[in-house]
């Protein structure tokens, strides 16, 4: 059976906790990656803190997901981008994210950290490119 | 929700799936009581998958899906272990859903 692969892209917007969007969007790109289509996660604006280190969520009392980001590369999820403006504009450097980390299981090829900061055109071209963005 | 299931004295809320309502709550006797229901016999070999599970949620706060559980066993235990077909033999109804279950995790994400 041959099928046409999709480019998507998951784009988050949002700050991690405050709205159940950064979660609810984590869970659809994991539960998406079982469809074998070709996907990308994007983080934007106050998206861009979904991915810092060091988050600690005890005193609002719900919990900490920031950890289950470091699983996208088992769910075979490739491609992780970080708006470079955007972590500017917030005081942020890329020393402030998790690393993400990929491994071929087959051919044990492996990538240490496949969380790419990109700048504002790279940002545009790969929304271009993709078939269907789902924004959260 | 009322359902309970009775461990060694004590009544433990599960969801309408059998899932531990309280990941807080599990004990080791919650998944020999679980195993029996499912006429399964707990060895060893069941056991490094339920501890490995317990370890992956503690880090990543996740149940992982059946797929990556596969992936994750093999790197963690061995290629021998981390296949379908071993895991199966271990857990008849899924190895993620099963074994989650019996680990007192949440039905994994990404299982339908």
């Amino acid at each position: 059976m041959s099928e046409v692969v999709k480019k998507f892209m998951y784009l988050n917007r949002k700050a991690p906790y405050g709205t159940i969007y950064a979660w609810e969007a984590l869970e659809v790109v994991l539960i998406g990656a079982a469809f074998d289509q070709d996907v990308s996660v994007m983080f934007l604006d106050d998206g861009v803190y979904q991915l810092t280190k060091g988050q600690d969520t005890k005193a609002i009392g719900v919990k900490n997901f920031s950890a289950t980001y470091r699983t996208l590369g088992d769910y075979e999820v490739k491609k992780i981008y970080v708006d470079r403006a955007s972590l500017e504009a917030r005081g942020l450097s890329p020393d402030d994210l998790v690393e993400i980390a990929w491994e071929d299981f087959e051919t044990e090829e492996e990538i240490e950290n496949i969380v790419e900061v990109i700048d504002s055109a790279r940002v545009s071209e790969l929304m271009n490119e993709s078939d269907a963005i789902f924004s959260f | 929700m009322s359902d309970t299931i009775e461990v060694d004295g004590k009544q433990f809320a599960v969801d309408e799936e059998g899932y531990l309502a309280n990941l807080n709550d599990w004990v080791p006797g919650v998944a020999n009581v679980m195993a029996a229901q499912d006429n399964l016999e707990l060895t060893d070999e069941h056991w490094d998958i339920i501890n490995f599970l317990r370890e992956y949620y503690e880090e990543y706060q996740i149940a992982p899906a059946v797929r990556v559980l596969t992936k994750a066993v093999g790197k963690k235990l061995g290629k021998d272990k981390g296949n379908s077909k071993y895991l199966y033999s271990l857990f008849p109804y899924g190895p993620a859903k099963q074994a989650c279950r019996f680990a007192g995790l949440p039905k994994p994400t990404g299982c339908v």
